[in-house]
Order: C-alpha cells, then sequence, then structure tokens
C-alpha cells in the first residue's frame, strides 16, 4: 500500500460519508455541505489514483487529472453558490429550510414562513 | 469552411449569442437570435452533407488528437439529436417570445436560454468524457435558473430537490470518469474500448456512470425530483427539460454502453436489467399520471413513462444482433417523443396562459373555447399514445419488432400496455375539454404565439412516422456494429 | 435559517427500515470503492509522458497550465462559462426578491487602515499568481480567488456597496472572461486552421491574455456571488425602461 493508495481510500470514504449525510439530513444546507464533501472525496480520489507507482512512464505526478480537479473545483463553487442564493430565496418565498417531502419523513411541523415570505408575482410580468 | 470550422461552431456560435443576450437590449435582442439559429443551421446543413458523403466527422480541437486533447465527433445519432435540438430549440425561441415577452424574466430567460442550446449541441458533438462532465453541470446549473424563473415557492423547491439530485448524479459521473481514467489513461468514448482493461474497477465505472446518468434523467425509481421540476416550471422551459435536457444524460448513457464498455464488459448481461427498471416506469409513470389533477403534473409523469420505453430499448440494445436496430428505434423514438412532449407542454403553457389554471376539472368545455390549442395537444397527443401514423407508433413498432426478432416476447408486451394507458390518460384530459355544456370562461385570450409553435411540433412528431426511413438511415451512419474494429488502437486520424 | 438545534428539536428521526437500509447501502458503496480502487494495476497509465513530450509546444512551462490552457482549453473555455452560468442563474433566481441590502457597515479605523495595506497587495499577488502560472503552481484560477478575496474583504467593511458599479461595467466584466476566451480561440480558426489552436509562436501571449481576462473576471464572478445579488442592480430593478435609456 503507497500513500497516494491510501489518499484514494480516504477520498472513497468521504465520498461515503457525503452520500450517507445527502440523503439521512433534512436540511438543505447540510445536504449542500454534504454534497461538497463528496466532490473534495471525488477530487482527491482522482488526484491520488493518477500517481499510485511513479515509475519509468510516470516518473511526476500525471497533470491531466490535476487539471480536471482544477476544473471540478470550479464547478463545485459555482454550484454551491447557487444553491445556497436558491436556498436563500427559497426560505424567503416558504419560510422553509427542508424540502416537502422531508418534512414529511422526518416529521417536522410545519415552520412559521419567513419573515420576508412574498406571493409569488404570478405567471408573467410583461405586461406592458 | 472545413469540418474542423463546422464542428466547434455548433457549440461556439450560441455561446457568442448568449453572451450578447447579457448586454443586448432586448428589443434588438432579435437580430442575435436570428444570427444564431441561421449559423446553427448553415452549419448544420453542411455537416449534413459531409456526413452523408463521408461518414462521421472527427475534428481535433487546437490539433493535439486524442488522448492529450479534446476530439469533436458526430456520427448518425449524434447529427440526429443536434437536428432535433435545432428544430426544437427553433419553436421554443418563438413560444417564449409570446410567452416571456419584454419584461424582467425576458432579460434573465434569453442568455440562459441561449446557453441551453450552446451545452446541448456540444454534448452532441464532445469525444472527451470529462468534456462531457463539464456539459452536464452546465446544463444542471441551467436548468435550476430556467425553473427558478417561475418564482413560486413550489418551483423554486423543486429547482433545489433538482439541484440536489443533479450534483449528487454528476459526481457519481465525475467518480465513474476518474475510474475509466485510473484504468486506461484515456478520455475519448470512441478510442476507450480499446484501451479499458476488464477488471473490478472498469464494473465500478460503469456501475457509477449509469447511477449517475440514471438520477440524472429520472430514471424510475430515482424519478422523485422530476415531476415537480417539470411541473413548476414556466411553460417554455418546461418544454426544454422534458423533451431536451432528460435526452442529454440518456444519450451519455447511450455512448457509455454501446461503445465505451463492451469491450471489457458482457454489457448484455445487464440489459434485462435495464427493462424491467424501464417496464415498472412505464406502467408506474403512467398510472401516476393518470392519476394527477393537474395538467402539468400529468404530462410531467408522462414523461417518467416515456422515459421507461428509452431503457427498455435499451436493453434489446446490449445484443449485438439487434444493436443496430435497436439503437435506430431507440433514438428515432427520443427524437418523436421530444418533439411530440414539447408540443403537449406548449400547450399546457396556453391553457395556464388562459385559465389562470391547469386543473384537469376545470377544464371543462375548454375545446370549444380554445379549439386551436386542444387540437394541437390532441396532435401530439396521438404521437405519445404510439396511434399510426405518428413517430411514436414507428418507434414503438421498431421496438416489438426487436423484441420479437430476438425471442424476448416480454419486451413486445410492455410497449402495448403502455400505449393503451397513455391513451386512457390523453382521452381523459379530451374528454374533459369536449365536454358539453357550461363550459369555464377565459381569464384572458391567448395570442397566436402561443399556439402555433404547438402546431408545428405537434405535426411534427406526427410526420416523423410518415418519413422515418431516411431519419433511421442516418442514425444508422457510424452506429457502433459498422465501425466496431475500424479504428486502430489509440488511433487518433 | 433555522439554527441546528432549532432542527434537531423539530425533526424526529426517519424510518428506522430508510435510515438503516440507506447506512447500510453506503457502506456497501464503499466497500465496492475500495475494492476498485484495490484493484487497480500498480501503475496508473496515465499522460504524463505525452504531455510532457508536447511541452515545448505549449509556450508555457507548468505542466497543468499546459494541460488547462492548451491541450485541455476546451475544457477551461466551458468550465468559466459555469462560472458565468451561476451568475445569470443567481439573476434568475433572484428575480422578485424583496429581500432587504444588509445593513451598511463602516469598518473601524484598525480595519480601514489593514485594508488600505492589505488590498494593494492582494491585488499584487493576484497578478504574481497570473504571471508565475506559465512556470510554476498558479494561473488564472487561483488568481482570481485571490482578487475575489480582495473584494469580498472590501464588501465586508463596507467598502464596496450595492450601486456603487454600473450595470453595463458589472455585465461587461463578468462576460469579458467567456468573451476573451472564445474570442481568440475563433479567431485561432480564422486566422490559423482549428478553434483554440494557437500558432506556437503566439502561444504564450494567447495563453497570458486569455488567462488576464479570466482572472478579472473570475474576480468579479466571485464578488457577485459572495453577495448573492447584483451589486449594479441590488434591487433587480433593471428592466428594458431603466436600462438603455
Amino acid at each position: 500500500m503507497t500513500a497516494s493508495l491510501w489518499y484514494a481510500l480516504i477520498g472513497a470514504g468521504l465520498v461515503t460519508l457525503g452520500l450517507h449525510s445527502l440523503t439521512l439530513t433534512p436540511h438543505v444546507l447540510r445536504k449542500v455541505i454534504a454534497l461538497n464533501i463528496m466532490g473534495n472525496g471525488v477530487f482527491l480520489m482522482l488526484i491520488s489514483l493518477a500517481r499510485r507507482l511513479p515509475d519509468a512512464t510516470n516518473p511526476a505526478p500525471d497533470p491531466v487529472p490535476q487539471a480536471m480537479v482544477l476544473t471540478g473545483v470550479v464547478v463545485a463553487i459555482s454550484s454551491t453558490a447557487l444553491a445556497l442564493a436558491l436556498l436563500r430565496r427559497y426560505y424567503e418565498a416558504s419560510g422553509r429550510t427542508h424540502l416537502p417531502e422531508d418534512d414529511a419523513l422526518w416529521g417536522i411541523e410545519e415552520e412559521p414562513p419567513g419573515r420576508f415570505a412574498v406571493m409569488p408575482d404570478g405567471e408573467d410580468d410583461d405586461d406592458h | 469552411m472545413t469540418t474542423d470550422h463546422l464542428l466547434p461552431a455548433l457549440p461556439v456560435i450560441p455561446l457568442f449569442g448568449a453572451l450578447l443576450a447579457v448586454i443586448v437590449p432586448l428589443n434588438a435582442l432579435w437580430v442575435v437570435l436570428l444570427l444564431v439559429t441561421f449559423g446553427i443551421l448553415g452549419s448544420l446543413i453542411s455537416l449534413f452533407a459531409v456526413l452523408v458523403s463521408k461518414g462521421p466527422i472527427r475534428s481535433s480541437l487546437g490539433g493535439w488528437g486524442v488522448p492529450l486533447g479534446i476530439d469533436l465527433y458526430v456520427d448518425g445519432t449524434g447529427m440526429m439529436l443536434l437536428a432535433m435540438t435545432a428544430g426544437l430549440m427553433i419553436a421554443i425561441t418563438f413560444y417564449s417570445h409570446a410567452y416571456f415577452g419584454h419584461g424582467r424574466r425576458a432579460r434573465r430567460f434569453w442568455p440562459l436560454f441561449l446557453l441551453v442550446w450552446a451545452s446541448l449541441n456540444n454534448l452532441f458533438v464532445t469525444g472527451d468524457i470529462f468534456n462531457m462532465y463539464v456539459t452536464l453541470e452546465l446544463l444542471g446549473l441551467l436548468s435550476v435558473g430556467l425553473i427558478a424563473l417561475a418564482g413560486t415557492p413550489a418551483a423554486y423547491a423543486a429547482a433545489l430537490r433538482y439541484l440536489l439530485a443533479a450534483l449528487c448524479g454528476s459526481l457519481f459521473y465525475l467518480l465513474g470518469v476518474a475510474m475509466v481514467y485510473s484504468n486506461s489513461g484515456n478520455l475519448d468514448w470512441m478510442v476507450l474500448r480499446f484501451h479499458l482493461v476488464s477488471g473490478p474497477s472498469a464494473y465500478i465505472a460503469l456501475g457509477l456512470i449509469t447511477a449517475g446518468l440514471m438520477l440524472k434523467s429520472a430514471v424510475f425509481p430515482l424519478h422523485f425530483w422530476l415531476p415537480p421540476a417539470h411541473a413548476n416550471a414556466p411553460a417554455p422551459v418546461s418544454a426544454l427539460l422534458s423533451a431536451l435536457m432528460i435526452k442529454a444524460s440518456f444519450y451519455i448513457a447511450l455512448r457509455m454502453w454501446l461503445w465505451v464498455f463492451p469491450g471489457s464488459i458482457p454489457t448484455e448481461t445487464a440489459g434485462p436489467l435495464f427493462g424491467v427498471l424501464g417496464a415498472v416506469a412505464i406502467i408506474y409513470g403512467s398510472l401516476q399520471a393518470l392519476r394527477q389533477h393537474r395538467l402539468k403534473l400529468m404530462i410531467a409523469y408522462s414523461t417518467v413513462a416515456q422515459l421507461g420505453y428509452l431503457f427498455v430499448f435499451f436493453a434489446l440494445s446490449m445484443r449485438p444482433e439487434g444493436m443496430e436496430q435497436a439503437l435506430q428505434a431507440v433514438v428515432f423514438f427520443a427524437v418523436s417523443h421530444a418533439f411530440a412532449k414539447a408540443a403537449l407542454f406548449m400547450a399546457s403553457g396556453a391553457v395556464i396562459r388562459s385559465y389562470g389554471h391547469d386543473w384537469i376539472d376545470g377544464l371543462q368545455g375548454s375545446a370549444e373555447r380554445l379549439p386551436a390549442v386542444m387540437f394541437a395537444f390532441g396532435i401530439a397527443g396521438v404521437s405519445i399514445m404510439g396511434l399510426p401514423p405518428s413517430g411514436g407508433f414507428v418507434g414503438k413498432y421498431l421496438l416489438m419488432n426487436t423484441a420479437v426478432e430476438q425471442g424476448q416476447w416480454f419486451w413486445a408486451v410492455v410497449p402495448a400496455l403502455g400505449g393503451l394507458l397513455a391513451a386512457a390518460y390523453i382521452f381523459r384530459v379530451i374528454n374533459i375539454a369536449m365536454k358539453a355544456g357550461r363550459a369555464a370562461p377565459l381569464a384572458r385570450p391567448v395570442g397566436s404565439g402561443l399556439i402555433w409553435p404547438a402546431w408545428g411540433l405537434a405535426i411534427i412528431a406526427v410526420l416523423l412516422g410518415l418519413l422515418a426511413l431516411r431519419p433511421l438511415e442516418i442514425i444508422a451512419i457510424g452506429s457502433p456494429v459498422f465501425e466496431a474494429g475500424l479504428l486502430p488502437p489509440g488511433g487518433a486520424p | 435559517m433555522k439554527t441546528n438545534e432549532d432542527m434537531i428539536q423539530g425533526a424526529r428521526a426517519p424510518h428506522p427500515i430508510f435510515y438503516w437500509g440507506m447506512t447500510v447501502g453506503v457502506i456497501l458503496f464503499f466497500a465496492a470503492l475500495v475494492w476498485a480502487i484495490l484493484s487497480l494495476p500498480p501503475a496508473a497509465p496515465g499522460l504524463f509522458r505525452q504531455v510532457s513530450d508536447r511541452m515545448p509546444e505549449s509556450g508555457v512551462e507548468s505542466m497543468v497550465t499546459g494541460v488547462l490552457l492548451n491541450f485541455r482549453a476546451y475544457d477551461t473555455l466551458l468550465e468559466i462559462a459555469v462560472l458565468l452560468v451561476a451568475v445569470l442563474g443567481l439573476g434568475a433566481i433572484r428575480l422578485g426578491s424583496r429581500e432587504p441590502l444588509p445593513e451598511a457597515f463602516t469598518a473601524g479605523p484598525v480595519l480601514m487602515e489593514f485594508l488600505r495595506f492589505l488590498t494593494p497587495v492582494m491585488v499584487l499577488l493576484a497578478g504574481y499568481l497570473l504571471w508565475v502560472g506559465s512556470k510554476y503552481p498558479g494561473g488564472a484560477f487561483q488568481a482570481g480567488a485571490v482578487l475575489g478575496a480582495a473584494t469580498i474583504l472590501l464588501q465586508i467593511a463596507g467598502n464596496i456597496r450595492a450601486g456603487d458599479i454600473p450595470l453595463w461595467l458589472e455585465k461587461t466584466v463578468l462576460i469579458s472572461g467567456v468573451f476573451v476566451f472564445a474570442g481568440i480561440g475563433a479567431a485561432c480558426m480564422f486566422f490559423n486552421d482549428r478553434f483554440l489552436h494557437y500558432p506556437q509562436e503566439y502561444a504564450k501571449g494567447l495563453i497570458l491574455i486569455i488567462e488576464a481576462a479570466a482572472t478579472v473576471s473570475i474576480g468579479a464572478t466571485l464578488m457577485v456571488l459572495f453577495a448573492g445579488r447584483s451589486l449594479a442592480d441590488p434591487h433587480d430593478a433593471e428592466s428594458e425602461e431603466g436600462e438603455h435609456r
């Protein structure tokens, strides 16, 4: 067992922990964090699997997975930002931080409406 | 113009269009849309001519070639899906213009819309499975923004649920890609077959990729996010999602199962599993559609059912002897479903616009009030039910034919049953719409811009059945049967 | 938002069959991953050799930068497009929101003095990371992150406030990363032969231009994403009437 294989196994562990949390916690914020942990696990696996044993063909780490991880990190930032913005908007509009089906699954009582709860503007706003 | 120019033009033209749509004032946007549409149509037609005369087209971006760089590649299947995308996007352009008008939502909608076009085009031309991952993420985030445009708490919940599911699905896919790369040191789906080493990592890679893609294309039992997302989005977005977006991850699954993994994994043994999932999806989705009280939810559950057909086809295409015919059938079915489903959602959007709701029971006498809309609904329904001469009929006929030829009678029974159930839920709406007597009054008249795109798509969905031979020939260009053994290992041109 | 304690008090555990089924499922998933990892051949069949063989043609010396901005530049173009999509999606999500602006905060003298010192250093650091990226680890994303962090500090201290930036400027900077990248790619297509095929003698300069535009664009994107709203148009009041007349 080399060090990089060990890191790959840790990566697999992170993915598993993230998956557990993603499916078994109702709060959306926690789900977003769980997804980030999963993502980091995947990145760790990508990087460490690329260099299991240095040999004649691979005297140094393979740069392609490193570039892939950089791309993946940027994607993760973007989707996390979007998820957080969406969660805030959902909370503003409905006063909830859980998805409706999770409320039923977890037996969460109805929360009070949010401070800034608004009714939707309606189907269209293009009357001019 | 060579194919080296034309292939990248397909994603790059709408990408530039999207950038311009961010800064150009709304009343000048039609120029951008016109240029993008003609640019894409021109490239598609030129590429089509080359494809028919010379076979599949490959172009290396930056001139590096695989495995170092990224190649673009288009074969008959890709061309068919590109043409489907172009046709639907044009219709949705007109529909969205009528739907969103010139308000604040329109400003947000058009850049996202053009980016969807760019991403879909890129997905169908890219040869690189990591590039597909980035494209999948693009499509996922774009869908979220588009669903949220509806502006209701239900839409935000649906968008959030979809985002969580999509991110989880694409992480699974990325993990699978990581496994594939660690196994083979290659990322191009055309040549991966020659590099993948059989073993546990290949099995797990395929399992991860498939699980991720099934979650993203809402295959039963991972369909939970689809009905609320597709039903709560604005109508043009529903059409976009149900007709095109779910085909994206299905397309990757097709490439993976028929092109990438057959060399290292006995994929045909997994076929029946897909078939069973597909069959359950057909029955479950149709029954749920029958139970719905809202029109858009009904159509969304119909999508769950129709996705089941795609996976039944999938099961049949795993066997080498029926591969080509099943591939033709599955792509053809996907295309005709896209046109019919988009037409249904457009019609439902017109209903919502004029009645202010889409409760099916409240649509009494709507055939009288909205004859054009309900007629489009009915025509599109013909293809969904699979009545002759529609595209849906030809697709199902090919499916049954393949199943019988392979001696798998069971798979011929399921689509017949699914067709009956589809007829039940479509006719339920038509029946209520035709009910004479007290017709509910319209809240407001519906403009023609919401009607004729639905008409156009519904008519194409039916005509596809009459003109099926040519598309079927095109789909077969460069199918895995033809190209098996043609490419040398590691061979970049 | 509800705190964690509220959530735990409000929530009962889900059905034990669901909970334990899921738990066993993820443990099996972990076992499968471990099995796959341990079964991989000890030597990785990577692309190190191919990349290092063609590094001289790439115009840069850092292998990761070479992969990111030349060999697999198309991935990177799409990735900057993902950032743009996040900002555009934010605009779509925010539409109709009545969330008030965060209360104005004025930095105390110590923080102000610290920022006066730190901000130029961060900008300089971003420039250095951008420049050094062609040889060592670094490049547009690292530089953009530092730049973004600087704008976030200034936002927190109240030095950048909503409405400070003209709308056209914000929009132009946000799209400039993708625009310059794709524009250079398209120019290569017309003046050379293929999309993103830089002529070898100009490769270094073109990559630097792309990275510079991307750095500024990424910094601005992170600024807007952190604020959670357009800084030029915080109330989402932008409409056809208000904008171009």
